[in-house]
């Protein structure tokens, strides 16, 4: 049901990982639907470059895979870039998902943005994120 | 690559001798069993002597025996024709919250035809208690259902307690025995249920045959109309070749149960002792010792995604199955393992083996071996583990 690519990114998971001195990191998902993804980005302050990203994800096959590709999809990209990644963008990048597994792609969008508004918060630049537009992946 | 199967609980390869009686029976006999002809009349004896052996092997009388397409149609008829030849006599209907979709699906559609019914809770081992039985039992009360073998967590319910008591009280009461036929001893007499189900490819014979056992003098009403097939209860022309299968697979399953159950049983409780042993914070789902299923073992790896866990197994060579929302085909984990009050996180990290013939020691020295390291891969990549080694709340 998943495609090669999809199978290759969660057996070689990409960017695996913390980063201590982070700029922004991003956490979503909740216990409940069992998906929950964690991103690290370490950015340039002056020339919004995403110099290293990592994540840590729970979850399943194709959480991980999303994960893994959208860290790829964005490393070494401006932010500006990395604001323009949808989450059908990272399951095209996968040869597609199953369709009940879209939703897997949708958190991997989020987590980026996630860790996005938390460099907007700690660097005081506007993004043009806001905080409505994330929930937080402790409620059930 | 290693090939090991440990989804028995799934579906069961289909053994040679069935094989060889289905493939003699598809190539020497066509004809109808309904046809009085020399054609029908080999038909109409090889399905006879299938009944006998589906008889025997649950201390049944042949005429006790209806053959259906799954073990699914044989709950169904039970249930939902049960309830409503019956309806008359009351409107109360009692289950459990740990069933099969095919009952627990069966009782949900009956709720929208009127009937009330009450689910049954269970204890953190799967198990129900009989005074919550007693105690839910009304005037009205009609029909209960509740199966014989757990089929995710290999408990074993009290089913012979509660069938005597339904006996005493007239209420029509069916065993779903999917799980413990060919497993542990199934006698409709020791139990005195009044329905019961089961079905082929759980014991080594072929999908799309089961059985609804059916007490003489018991009514109840067909799903289906047609012709007189089956005491008109599933007509339609007799699936002679998985007849003859599913006689031979129970035959020989009766046969060598003891033996085989026992070896399974070490086995389990290696592969259980093994990983427990090996992986820390894991859990055990189900009870242990001689109320679980020899075949089932259900552990929980805590802060790892089942799915997850399935697909790294099967890249490994052994393929399980989870409780997790992803393999449930749900948005929610397993109703059995959040039955049993585990958390979320800790029944998406269920992984469910289910052993079977061409299960060995070393085959489970593999798995045992095997899943530790997996079980650190996935700690590894996962931010839940993170936070419980950090020691930060994890809901």
């Amino acid at each position: 049901m998943y495609s090669d690519k999809v199978l290759d990114h969660f057996t070689n998971p990409r960017n695996v990982g913390e980063i201590d001195d982070a700029s922004g990191v991003g956490e979503v998902g909740n216990m409940k639907c069992g998906d929950i993804m964690k991103m690290y980005l370490k950015i340039n302050d002056e020339s919004n470059v995403i110099e290293d990203v990592t994540f840590k994800t729970f979850g399943c096959g194709a959480a991980i895979a999303t994960s893994s590709m959208s860290t790829e999809m964005i490393k070494g990209k401006t932010i500006e870039e990395a604001l323009d990644v949808t989450n059908r963008a990272i399951a095209d990048a996968l040869d597609g998902l199953p369709p009940v597994k879209m939703h897997c792609s949708v958190l991997a969008e989020e987590a980026l943005k996630a860790a996005l508004l938390d460099y907007q918060k700690k660097s005081g630049k506007n993004l043009g994120l806001n905080e409505e537009d994330f929930e937080d992946w402790d409620e059930e | 690559m290693r090939k090991i199967y440990l989804d028995h609980g799934a579906t069961t390869p289909i053994r040679s001798e069935v094989i060889e009686a289905m493939t003699k029976t598809m190539q020497d006999v066509y004809g109808n069993p309904s046809s009085i002809h020399q054609f029908g009349r080999p038909a109409r004896k090889l399905m006879e002597e299938a009944r006998e052996k589906v008889a025997a092997a649950i201390n049944a009388d042949p005429k006790e025996i209806i053959f259906t397409g799954s073990g699914t149609e044989a709950d169904n008829i039970a249930i939902v024709g049960g309830a409503r030849a019956n309806k008359k006599k009351g409107n109360h209907l009692i289950t459990t919250v740990v069933e099969h979709h095919a009952v627990l699906d069966a009782f949900k559609a009956l709720e929208k035809e009127g009937f009330e019914v009450t689910y049954l809770e269970v204890d953190a081992e799967g198990f129900i208690s009989v005074e919550d039985f007693k105690n839910a039992l009304r005037d009205d009360t009609i029909l209960v259902s509740i199966m014989h073998g757990n089929n995710e967590v290999g408990t074993i319910m009290p089913v012979a307690e509660i069938g005597a008591i339904c006996r005493e009280r007239k209420i029509l009461f069916h065993t779903d025995a999917v799980q413990t036929v060919g497993k542990i001893p199934v006698d409709v007499k020791a139990i005195q249920c009044d329905f019961l189900a089961l079905s082929g490819h759980k014991i080594y014979g072929p999908k799309g045959i089961g059985v609804l056992y059916m007490r003489r003098g018991v009514r109840t009403q067909p799903l289906y109309f047609g012709g007189g097939q089956e005491r008109k209860l599933r007509p339609g022309t007799e699936n002679i070749v998985n007849i003859v299968g599913l006689g031979v697979a129970i035959e020989l399953a009766v046969k060598e149960m003891a033996e085989e159950s026992a070896r399974l049983t070490k086995l389990r409780d290696k592969l259980i002792e093994g990983v427990l042993g090996s992986i820390p914070e894991t859990r055990l789902n189900g009870p242990r010792g001689d109320k679980r299923l020899p075949h089932n073992v259900n552990i929980s790896i805590e802060y790892v995604e089942g799915e997850a866990l399935i697909l790294t197994c099967d890249m490994k060579g052994f393929a399980c199955s989870s409780g997790s929302a992803c393999t449930s085909g749900s948005l929610d984990p397993s109703h059995v393992l959040m039955a049993m009050g585990l958390t979320h996180t800790t029944a998406h990290g269920s992984l469910r083996m289910t052993l079977g013939h061409a299960t060995t020691e070393e085959d489970i020295d593999y798995v045992i071996n095997e899943l530790q390291p997996i079980a650190e891969r996935l700690r590894a990549m996962s931010p839940v583990w993170e936070r419980f080694q950090k020691g930060l709340p994890i809901h």
